[in-house]
């Protein structure tokens, strides 16, 4: 077990520096002047080459991409061109934003689909079936963003019961996170953009759910656990749901990175202070190290997430961890 | 040199697909929304009441927000565009979109698939190691970062999409052709002196084309859901009439505050429709949803 972890460690950091390096390449070889880029065009020559020298642009590239790695491992990312404050603070400040919508969401939708998802398997071919399938099928295939807009324009504009934008209203400032999270208009502004997300993501645990649940159902030891003489339930929370849930608690984790860098489009909607707004707003202004930054930061998330899914599928399979045990 | 191998013969593709539909109504169902939206697209002209560029006029003024109504089924935007024409026009760019990005994804896919598959050794874990690296870049943020550093529009979503999205098609041609490879008759195709190249793409190729094109049906709603994510972001062509396009146009022109319904509803369901549609198609929907969890 032990050399598995560390074999995932291993391939993760290989994983993270192939995707930094990729990210450096994307950024800086794009046809066009690289400094372009970097340094704002309304810039005068003077102060160009002055900025230029200050973030070592003049250098050869393979310098340049030791200083950059150098710098990441430092948690540096440069400082904004459209504010005057390091990357680095732009993206601490946004991103409990995004993790809180995506926590809170993730735990709703997963909660939600584990329960339905059971249920359905366990209520085969009935009509409950026949209209949660399609329906469920039907969420994962549309936009967030549309999702979004429907709810907004029924749940705020018609009926006005939740705010239509951002995350404090307005005259309000968003404080500390610790503030944030005792704040009551924080949680009313989170209602809308939450909702959205659920909906959206709990499609993928319900099918999930019911597919390994009917799968789990026909296998031996639940068998043998019906030839016991256990009860229906019994069989169903105790026996088959607990492995069931197996690759549901895979999925919630590669969920959880694939939603940092998918709410992208769902902070737009709603305009919630996260990083994928951060990501957008700063591609949109021209904000390169921004950009780069946050690019980064979401997909750090995701690689990180994918190998605590590995490695929680690994963990969790019994089949694995009773072949550690012996 | 001939082979007389089953993998040389072509498929003769139409029973199989009719018997396909016929065991599954859900398939049946997905390919039905398919053959509208084709139609829709084709016959777009012929099908669309207006011009979906045309500035239309009410008397002297423009037409904008107008109701749906019997001239305009379902209104008209802010711009005074005909909402139906829009749609209409908005299933070309949705196939165009859909079908170039599924093809490449799918070509890519089962490329890398069947080498991996099929060679092993070095191969294989190079495609590996490259499916890991491209499952770790964030599809959304990369499409942009791409777009704002090249030009935005309808072919930054494509090429995202074919980089990104092929490793769960190469997954999953992978694990066929490494069964595929073990039959008597590539054995026997061995035996008879045909080549690896020959082998790979004349025998065991054609096994595994009914299962990329499944994932292709997956891939055109990925795609179509990337160029609507793309428009309303504003890095999509805004000249270009899509159903993304059209959400974007109404979120900017505060069709939500005015509860313009008949303007934002009716591209988002079309694009949950052809979404869906590739869903239902590919059987077994669940599996193809998280390959990664299918198998252990």
């Amino acid at each position: 077990m032990a050399r598995l972890i560390a074999d995932r460690i291993g391939h993760l950091l290989l994983v993270l520096w192939v995707v930094t390096t990729l990210t450096f390449l994307l950024f800086r070889l794009m046809p066009g002047d690289p400094t372009l880029n970097f340094l704002s065009p309304s810039f005068t020559g003077e102060t160009r080459a002055a900025l230029l020298h200050g973030f070592g642009l003049d250098k050869p590239i393979w310098e340049q991409y030791l200083i950059y790695l150098g710098q990441l491992l430092h948690g540096n990312f440069g400082q904004s061109f459209l504010q005057n404050a390091p990357v680095s603070q732009i993206l601490w400040d946004a991103l409990p934003n995004t993790v809180i919508l995506t926590l809170v969401s993730l735990c709703l939708a997963y909660a939600f689909g584990i329960v339905a998802g059971a249920f359905l398997a366990f209520r085969r071919g009935g009509l409950a079936e026949a209209v949660a399938i399609p329906v469920a099928l039907a969420t994962r295939a549309a936009p967030e963003f549309w999702l979004g807009m429907l709810l907004l324009a029924l749940f705020a504009f018609q009926l006005g019961w939740f705010p239509t934008d951002g995350a404090v209203s307005p005259g309000g400032s968003l404080g500390s996170l610790g503030q944030r999270l005792l704040s009551g208009d924080f949680w009313w502004h989170l209602c809308l953009p939450a909702l959205t997300l659920t909906l959206f993501l709990q499609g993928l645990p319900l099918l999930l759910m019911r597919a390994t649940m009917l799968e789990v159902l026909n296998d031996e030891f639940i068998v043998m656990a019906r030839m016991k003489g256990l009860s229906r339930w019994s069989i169903v929370i105790r026996h088959a749901a607990r492995n069931a849930l197996l690759p549901v608690v895979t999925a919630f984790a590669l969920g959880l990175g694939a939603s940092v860098g998918g709410n992208v489009v769902i902070e737009t909607v709603f305009a919630w202070p996260g990083i994928g707004r951060v990501l957008v707003q700063a591609v949109q202004g021209a904000d390169y190290p921004v950009a780069q930054g946050a690019f980064i930061v979401i997909a750090f998330v995701l690689v990180v997430m994918n190998t605590m899914a590995d490695l929680a599928y690994a963990l969790l399979d019994p089949r694995v961890s009773v072949g550690a045990r012996r | 040199m001939r082979c007389s191998i089953p993998g040389c013969r072509s498929v003769r593709a139409a029973r199989p697909v009719l018997r396909f539909l016929r065991d599954e109504p859900f398939a049946a169902v997905g390919a039905a929304i398919y053959a509208v939206i084709v139609a829709m697209a084709v016959f777009a002209p012929e099908l669309a009441p207006y011009d979906p560029r045309a500035i239309l006029r009410d008397g002297h003024r423009i037409a904008r927000y107008l109701p749906i109504s019997a001239a305009h089924w379902l209104g008209t935007t802010a711009g005074g565009h005909d909402v139906l024409s829009q749609l209409i026009y908005g299933a070309r760019t949705a196939l165009e979109v859909g079908l170039t990005a599924a093809v490449a994804v799918v070509a890519i896919g089962t490329l890398l698939g069947l080498l991996a598959g099929y060679l092993g050794g070095w191969v294989d874990k190079l495609v590996t190691r490259l499916a890991d690296v491209v499952l770790g870049l964030p599809f959304l943020p990369f499409m942009l970062v791409l777009a704002a550093l090249t030009a935005p529009g309808v072919r930054v979503v494509i090429v995202s999409v074919a980089l990104l999205l092929w490793p769960n098609t190469a997954r999953v041609i992978r694990s066929q052709v490494l069964s595929l490879r073990e039959r008597a008759w590539v054995e026997a195709a061995r035996v008879t002196g045909c080549s690896t190249g020959r082998i790979m793409f004349v025998h065991v190729l054609p096994q595994v084309l009914p299962l990329a094109a499944l994932y292709g049906s997956v891939a055109i709603g990925w795609a179509i859901l990337a160029e609507a994510a793309a428009s309303f972001l504003g890095f999509g062509d805004p000249d270009s009439i899509s159903w993304g396009v059209m959400l974007q146009n109404a979120y900017a022109n505060q069709a939500l505050g005015r509860g313009a319904w008949n303007w934002f509803t009716p591209p988002g369901l079309a694009i949950v429709l052809m979404v869906l549609a590739g869903f239902l198609i590919s059987r077994g929907s669940e599996k193809l949803l998280f390959p990664r969890l299918a198998e252990p």
